[in-house]
């Protein structure tokens, strides 16, 4: 049926590859077993912590399972898995990945376990334990790995929609002051989109009724009818697709939920909110959106080059006014989704590989960034950037690392984002020169709001009041008394302490993570890019930046 | 003259034969409105003390001899008959909504008998009633004290807690009108099944043991409203049988189809007749009653009524759109589609402001019945099925959330005040988790049988050429979805008063009922195939 491929998609129901169940399954019973165990705080941390290793170490054998060779011969989704589900929907209980689905896998799999260590000794609201914060986690790891694994359309609604349920609970339990707005907000937005979706989704199932005989949610099936499809129709499905995607993304005018989600979400909710669950929009448009409505595609693409690029240079500048710090890195995040939107609906193959690696490298920076303001606020208490300076002096291993999560952030050469970035601009430029321009632009805000953060928190004297309270709080004395700040901070041991040996495990990884995929993000681009070239076949457009020429 | 010799001539000839009978195929509801009279005795000729129990087992028998004698003869995958002298038409929808309401019937049940959450059962007949309980039952000189203790005297010394046992001929007698309601072929013996479900909604409906006066004018106003409703009906049936001649629901259709007569008759007919059966659907703008009505009632009969009465109001729709008029349904769809958009936004946004969970259940309710207009608009085999699923699915969330809310209560009963619900899931996390859990339901969350039941009917109303409905439908369920999200925002998120209300841990049979509708809420959103598979076995036929 799929004329690209060889050796042709699995044959609905007749099973297959369980392993992305069990990737799906695990941390799901994961979350479950949360519930017994908690009486005994320890063993539940410990058995959530095994189950995320345990996951990371299954994902890393889907990944070498993966045959990037065979992709490129045309075999769309591998891992793939298909049971009957509800016959008289057309729906399956479909699975299987493309490089895209399986990079975005392991980005969750690899968050997850750092999240847990970064979250291991956290102060959590009153009345409220660590193992339904761990479970809670787990779940909607569970979640995601369905969303990204899923190839039929309304299995992947329904994975779509249930996120939703655990990272609801994520911030409206254990989140700031503001959790419960920020909660409901975040559910009444992403409920809507989802509901206008399912609108199209319904009118998908019409459509592929009228036009195979019998309707289908397949995805493969689904877009060897896209061709047929008139354009008109396409553009209601497509629209329907595209707001949910959207407001989960967020583009610019669908955006305000994600400062409050981000700022009022505990910090690991927030870290797994913007770095993988929002990217599920992304991927949304390279997997449905681009290959399911071609012809809305290209028909809309201006439109949402446009929603894109004001994205970028609006965020841009709120980032730079923004006085808490988990709205400020929320307002960076909505700029870089500009950016990756950019990359996906510039349509070329170049462009959808830097969007893709984009995703992988926003979560990693982004969820450094927003681990190392987590790290900040443990110590001084209070999300206000006013309130914190000259941190450096106390702390200069925190300064350093919050110093690598900005410049991963701003793109520096040599960090994993300078990769993606570029391969964005790249790519985009031959299709939509004046968009990617302007988006340039937007490159000059991220250094000037990424460094001026940076330097009112970390450079100068030591200052501002959540700092001196905690170095008063340990007798260190404020920038008033006799002894150096630094030094007495240094010797009375805590006050404001700098990275302890558990939150150097937690950056490790990170930091690896960042300056490797800088150098060398080859193993990424190679899963990546027979998949980009599958889905810019399925777009129909010619390439003009065909991914043969990608920086290796 | 002569004229009336012949038929005095044609009826000495033809002594009136009695109409042939399909026994096997109407068992069901012979089984359930001869228990129901059975019952009538057994209220009449026990002592007051045997009633309770004989009543719940003698109902609780009635029900699954019922049921047996469905699926017995469902399995069979028999064909549509038309019997009783062609006033029941014993079809596959037929079959599947007698299944529906039997089923709900058994939930509905256990939570009337229970006498655990509320102790002596939630009913008692009048005020000077329950003075005389206070003294002792029987005159045998209890002394009182504690209204409890009073309540738990009622009946011989020594004996279990008593209730009024007049709600299981009741519940029975409102079963069998309703499956003579679904069934019905002509119009006749739809309106006469109409009353005989909805008087004994009506004096149900006035029997709570607390808060009585509003129960009562809960009552009347259903019963006032309701006898209008009725009026409504029985006129618009005048009119159709002055269109066509018959009151046959097939023949009203072939009159439609083959005729040049003036429509006036038939759509005036139409509209009357709909306004009684979309007041029983409690659709806007015919729900006016139903929000009190909900409130009023005691909690359980306000879960048989909301499950099973839309079940019998949706399926007698569906059976008249689709016997009477589907030939004509290009005139009178417009006028249902400003309906079904007024209903689903009542019941939407007026639902934002209720501040009483059965209210706001009430208000979702008529959302949910602007919802099934959409499927029974469409005169297809899959907007027919997607309607009984819808009706099968959503009359188990109902019954489950009515069980939940009658276990949350402080001295004064239940506490039904939305205000009284904070900080539920610190008191009692197993009953916030199955609130949430069926409300996610009602808000059509995928894995939930609410959203199976959605895509059910959404799909049809879509192939159907209702697209701008579908999406008016689905924002409907988006602001709808805010409401059943502020329940479990203050569940989960809010801290607990001081005084709050308790969660009474309920007897078997109340934890029977909600966890029945649980699961079957859960299994219809994982599993959904047979369910689906049955409803779509057949059309309507008469």
């Amino acid at each position: 049926m799929n004329v690209l491929s060889a050796a042709g998609p699995i044959v609905p129901d007749s099973g297959g590859n369980v392993l992305l169940i069990v990737l799906l399954l695990l941390p799901l019973v994961g979350s479950l077993v949360m519930y017994p165990l908690r009486g005994n705080v320890a063993l539940a941390k410990g058995v959530a912590m095994a189950v995320a290793l345990l996951e990371l170490v299954l994902v890393v054998l889907a990944w070498v399972g993966y045959d990037t060779a065979a992709a490129a011969d045309g075999t769309r989704f591998q891992l793939e898995f298909s049971a009957s589900w509800i016959p008289a929907f057309g729906t399956h209980i479909a699975f299987g990945v493309d490089g895209i689905a399986l990079v975005m896998i392991a980005l969750t799999a690899f968050l997850v376990p750092i999240l847990m260590l970064f979250a291991w000794a956290e102060k959590l609201p009153e009345g409220r334990t660590a193992s339904g914060y761990f479970g809670l986690l787990l779940a909607t790891q569970a979640m995601l790995v369905g969303v990204f694994a899923a190839t039929d359309v309304f299995l992947f609604y329904v994975f779509f929609e249930a996120m939703l349920i655990p990272m609801y609970f994520l911030i409206g339990r254990f989140g700031g002051p503001n959790r419960q707005y920020a909660a409901v907000k975040f559910f009444l937005y992403s409920l809507l989109g989802g509901l206008i979706m399912l609108a199209s989704l319904i009118g998908l199932f019409v459509v592929s009724g009228e036009r195979l005989g019998q309707g289908t949610f397949t995805w493969a099936e689904l877009q060897t009818m896209a061709a047929t499809v008139p354009t008109s129709t396409q553009i209601w499905l497509f629209l329907g697709f595209f707001v949910a995607f959207a407001i989960k993304a967020p583009l610019f005018p669908f955006h305000t939920w994600l400062p409050d989600a981000g700022a009022e979400a505990p910090i690991v909710g927030a870290v797994l909110l913007v770095g993988v669950l929002d990217k599920v929009a992304t991927f949304g448009f390279l997997r449905y959106c681009l290959p399911l409505f071609p012809a809305a595609s290209q028909a809309l693409a201006p439109l949402v080059l446009t929603l894109a690029v004001v994205g970028i240079i609006y965020a841009a500048l709120l980032a730079v006014g923004q006085t808490d710090m988990s709205r400020f890195v929320s307002y960076t995040s909505i700029a870089h989704f500009g950016f990756i939107a950019l990359g996906i609906f510039a349509f070329s193959s170049q462009a959808f590989a830097g969007a893709t690696l984009y995703m992988v490298n926003h979560g990693l920076s982004t969820g450094m960034l927003f681990l190392m303001v987590g790290m900040l606020i443990t110590r001084g208490g209070s999300r206000k950037i006013a309130d914190y300076g000259g941190v450096a002096k106390l702390a200069p291993l925190l300064a350093g690392c919050l110093l690598v999560a900005g410049m991963s952030s701003l793109a520096l050469p040599g960090t994993n984002s300078f990769v993606s970035e570029f391969l964005v601009l790249v790519g985009s430029f031959p299709n939509a020169p004046v968009f990617t321009i302007v988006a340039t632009v937007g490159i000059i805000f991220a250094a000037l709001y990424v460094l001026w953060f940076y330097q009112r928190t970390m450079q100068g004297p030591v200052r501002g009041d959540a700092v001196t309270a905690a170095l008063e709080r340990a007798g260190a004395g404020g920038p008033g008394a006799m002894t150096d700040p630094g030094i007495a901070a240094k010797r009375a041991g805590t006050g404001f302490a700098d990275l302890g040996r558990r939150e150097i495990a937690v950056v490790t990884p990170l930091i690896v993570a960042i300056v490797v995929l800088g150098f060398f993000p080859a193993p990424l681009l190679d899963v990546i890019n027979p998949s980009v070239t599958a889905t810019m076949q399925e777009v129909g457009l010619a390439d003009p930046v065909p991914v043969g020429g990608t920086a290796r | 003259m002569n004229a009336a010799n012949d038929v005095v001539a044609v009826l000495a000839q033809e002594a009136i034969t009695a109409p042939a009978v399909d026994g096997i195929a109407v068992a069901p509801l012979l089984v359930v409105l001869g228990g129901a009279c059975i019952s009538v005795l057994i209220e009449a000729f026990l002592p007051r003390h045997q009633r309770w129990p004989v009543q719940v087992t003698w109902a609780g028998l009635v029900i699954v001899v019922a049921l047996v004698s469905l699926a017995g003869y469902a399995l069979g995958s028999p064909q549509p008959v038309v019997t009783l002298g062609e006033s029941l038409s014993v079809d596959s929808p037929t079959l599947f909504l007698w299944g529906t309401l039997l089923l709900l019937g058994i939930p509905s049940l256990l939570m009337i008998a229970d006498r655990s959450v509320e102790p002596g059962g939630a009913f008692i007949p009048s005020a000077a009633e329950r003075a005389a309980s206070r003294v002792g039952g029987g005159g045998t000189g209890g002394t009182g004290g504690s209204s409890e203790h009073a309540d738990r005297s009622y009946g011989l010394p020594g004996q279990a807690p008593t209730m009024q046992t007049e709600m299981f001929p009741f519940v029975l007698f409102a079963l069998g009108g309703m499956m003579a309601f679904v069934a019905a072929n002509d119009l006749l013996t739809m309106f006469i099944a109409l009353e005989v479900l909805s008087l004994p909604l009506y004096l149900m409906c006035g029997l709570a043991r607390r808060r009585r006066l509003l129960s009562q004018e809960a009552a009347v106003k259903y019963f006032l409203l309701g006898a209008f409703g009725s009026a409504f009906f029985l006129y618009g049936v005048a009119l159709l049988y002055g269109y066509s001649g018959s009151v046959r629901l097939s023949e009203i259709s072939a009159a439609a189809a083959g005729s040049t007569r003036s429509d006036t008759l038939l759509f005036a007919g139409l509209a009357l007749l709909l306004v009684g059966l979309l007041f029983k659907g409690s659709v806007a703008p015919f729900h006016t009653w139903t929000p009190d009505v909900y409130q009023g009632a005691p909690t359980p009969v306000t879960a048989f009524m909301a499950a099973c009465t839309k079940v019998a109001a949706f399926g007698a729709i569906a059976r008249v759109l689709y016997v009477a008029f589907g030939s004509t349904r290009w005139e009178w769809r417009g006028v249902l589609w400003a309906i079904a958009v007024l209903s689903m936004a009542v019941g939407a946004v007026l639902g934002l402001t209720q501040t009483d969970v059965k209210r706001m259940v009430a208000y979702s309710s008529i959302a949910h019945a602007g919802f099934l207009l959409l499927g029974t608009m469409a005169i297809t085999p899959e907007g027919t099925s997607g309607t009984l699923f819808y009706l099968l699915a959503y009359g188990f969330t109902t019954v489950a959330v009515f069980g939940v809310i009658s276990l949350v209560r402080d001295s004064e009963g239940e506490a039904s005040h939305l205000s009284q619900w904070a900080g539920l899931a610190k008191r009692s996390p197993v009953v916030a988790g199955v609130m949430t859990f069926l409300l996610l339901a009602l808000a059509g969350l995928p894995l939930t049988s609410g959203f199976t039941a959605k895509f059910a009917v959404f799909s049809a109303a879509l192939s159907d050429g209702m697209a701008p409905l579908v999406v008016i439908a689905l924002v409907a369920s988006a602001v709808a979805a805010f409401f059943y999200l502020r329940v479990i925002v203050l569940m989960y998120f809010s801290e607990p008063a001081a005084d709050g209300p308790t969660v009474v841990v309920p007897g078997a049979f109340t934890t029977a009922a909600i966890t029945l509708g649980v699961l079957v809420t859960l299994l219809l959103g994982i599993l959904p195939t047979p369910a689906l598979q049955w409803a779509g076995a057949g059309a309507f036929s008469g």
